[in-house]
């Protein structure tokens, strides 16, 4: 008897559950890239602490694309974007009449990784990397010869993050020069830490993923260094290349997109964005990522206390932009 | 005839050892490779892991210095959607087994019921998940909340409930049925008085079986929208100001360990693969208590049945 007595029970809370009204609380939903992920911990971690638990935060990961989705549909108050948002995205934005403030937050570079035994491609241009990962190198270019006449006959293997991650849109756009257009027969993983492994254990492969996780494994790969055409110079990726703009085409800006029914609604959105504005330089750097001009803070910071709804882009990454300039100029919904 | 049979009967009586023998070897190499291949996992991660197993390990938010980084959401978020998947599974699992068993008379209906039960057992975990996002999230607006992962992990884990809870009514005499209808008993009294009772053991194995599987899924928990950094609890009822409701905790937004291990996998630094391998083990160990748990209610209970 006793036992059907508590099931019974159960039952019943779970019901009353149900028809109980939740309380109201404040909460800042976050959700998107994972490549802003870490840069929105740090932040959220820290704003936690500063306001004593009154203001929950919450981050998940979705993915650029996946965040998008979510925040579209007015489920997030913020999403982190490793690219601008899509022409398609803002396409559903619209409809579902959810209008934003497009703040960049950080830089990223890219960066391409070799095997630590491979002497031949310590520099590479873009021309050769885009020979590497068109379309048409599907099947047909398999070693490094085929590249160019000053590798050696060596088989290729190439890894990288796959097609759901803004790492792998940008990264075609600014080699191929189309966005998502690449072979398909590379090793494809969302964790980058299997790009590293990939990489560090055949002398023949080339990877790419984002420098913080190169920052990380220095023992195990090697960066390339890029040039951007046959006469200009190869850069490697650093904090300083990257900062003063010579790291190209490969280094981009990060993006948080808030919604600004959030920001004029939800007070603690608001001010969870101005102290993210405000420590993004420092936070970022903490956790292996470039920090923008402080300038470029100022001006998104502006950008957010009037208002400004839109994106620069138009739907379309643009490649090798310094972050002034996108901040100044108009944005179109 | 006699002398002729019986070396042929021995040499037969010696092959079938054999075959007896060889049998027993690939059986217990089968098992052997099963539990080293457990072992090993568990050694490596124990390797890897152990020096994070602090008590500050249990009772730090996540954070971005993985050595202050703990699981206080992951696991108090584990533990109270496994206390709604519970409540969940185990009145409808119990119901529904009761009345196939007892209840249900023996037609075609029933039969396509019991064999739906079987292949729900079967059904991969993510279907469970999309099946709750277009139901309790957006249909019912639960939300991405401790309720709605509870209830489908309580969906998923139903089948082994309901199995389990059958097996151990079949188990039982049908003398002792038999002997309470013959006193006047009716058939809930007959179920409630001497079914349940004697068939607890069962159900609690069947339970924390299913619990232990619940507690390591991930997939249909992130498809719920389980969220990745939880820097908070849920609401402690008539706690706080103004005070939370009794039931508010339902409603919060939480993480639970596999998906913060997964987290914590997925970052650069070796520092949190440390974190990762840590929090591996909390769910080796708690998966494995609940099975010892099993095992030792099971036991307990048999050992006090007397028909």
């Amino acid at each position: 008897m006793k036992f059907s007595k508590s099931v019974l029970l159960g039952a019943l809370a779970l019901v009353g559950a149900v028809g109980a009204a939740q309380a109201q609380q404040k909460i800042v939903t976050i959700d998107g890239s994972s490549t802003v992920y870490p840069v929105t911990e740090a932040v959220a971690e820290e704003y936690q602490k500063m306001k004593k638990g009154t203001v929950k935060v919450t981050v998940g990961i979705s993915g650029t694309g996946g965040g998008f989705k979510k925040f579209c549909r007015g489920e997030t108050d913020i999403s982190g974007a490793s690219r601008p948002i899509l022409k398609s995205e803002m396409e559903v934005c619209r409809q579902a009449g959810i209008e934003y403030i497009e703040l960049p937050v950080a830089y990223d570079a890219i960066t391409v990784v070799i095997n630590p035994k491979n002497t031949w491609a310590e520099e590479m241009t873009v021309a050769e990397l885009k020979k590497m990962w068109e379309p048409s190198a599907q099947g047909v270019v398999d070693n490094w010869k085929k590249v160019s006449e000053r590798f050696p006959d060596h088989p290729l293997k190439l890894a990288g993050p796959g097609a759901d991650s803004g790492t792998f849109d940008y990264f075609t756009e600014a080699i191929v020069g189309k966005s998502k257009s690449s072979r398909g027969d590379f090793m494809a993983s969302e964790d980058d830490n299997v790009i590293v492994q990939f990489v560090s254990r055949d002398v023949g492969a080339l990877g790419f993923f984002g420098m913080a996780y190169y920052m990380e494994n220095k023992d195990k790969v090697k960066a390339v260094k890029i040039k951007k055409d046959e006469n200009s110079p190869a850069i490697a990726p650093s904090v300083e290349t990257v900062n003063n703009g010579s790291y190209q085409p490969l280094s981009r800006p990060v993006f948080i997109y808030v919604s600004a029914k959030a920001a004029q609604e939800k007070p603690e959105v608001r001010e969870f964005v101005e102290f993210y504005l405000q420590h993004a330089a420092k936070l970022s750097r903490e956790v292996g990522y470039v920090d923008l001009p402080s300038q470029a803070y100022e001006l998104a910071m502006e950008n957010f206390k009037a208002m400004r709804t839109g994106t620069a882009f138009g739907g379309v990454p643009d490649v090798g932009l310094k972050v002034e300039e996108l901040l100044q100029r108009e944005k179109h919904l | 005839m006699a002398e002729t049979q019986g070396p042929r009967l021995r040499t037969i009586i010696a092959r079938n050892h054999r075959w007896d023998l060889i049998i027993g070897t690939i059986g217990l190499l089968a098992t052997t490779v099963g539990v080293l291949v457990l072992m090993l996992l568990f050694v490596d991660l124990v390797i890897d892991g152990w020096q994070r197993l602090t008590p500050d390990f249990f009772l730090n938010f996540p954070s971005r210095r993985p050595e202050e980084a703990g699981i206080l959401s992951a696991w108090v978020g584990s533990a109270l959607v496994m206390v709604v998947t519970a409540f969940t599974a185990v009145p409808l699992g119990v119901a529904a087994a009761i009345y196939l068993e007892e209840y249900a008379p023996k037609n075609w209906i029933t039969e396509l019921i019991e064999i739906n039960v079987t292949n729900l057992a079967a059904v991969p975990s993510i279907i469970y998940g999309l099946l709750a996002l277009g139901l309790f999230v957006y249909i019912l607006g639960l939300g991405h909340s401790i309720l709605t992962a509870g209830l489908t992990l309580g969906l998923m884990i139903l089948p082994i409930v309901i199995v389990a809870t059958r097996e151990a009514l079949r188990a039982i005499p049908v003398a002792i049925r038999e002997a309470a209808y013959a006193l006047g008993a009716t058939r809930w009294q007959v179920v409630s008085d001497h079914l349940v009772p004697y068939a607890s053991g069962g159900i609690y194995t069947g339970v924390i079986i299913g619990l232990s599987r619940a507690i390591g899924e991930t997939a249909p928990v992130i498809t719920i929208g389980a969220l990745t950094f939880i820097a908070f609890l849920p609401p402690i009822p008539f706690t706080g100001d103004p005070p939370a409701g009794p039931f508010d905790w339902l409603f919060s937004p939480f993480t639970v360990l596999p998906i913060q291990m997964f987290n914590w996998l997925s970052r650069p630094q070796t520092a949190f693969h440390v974190n990762a391998a840590a929090t591996g083990i909390v769910i080796i160990v708690a998966t494995l208590l609940m099975n010892g748990i099993a095992i030792w209610l099971r036991s307990r209970i048999r050992s006090k049945l007397k028909w």
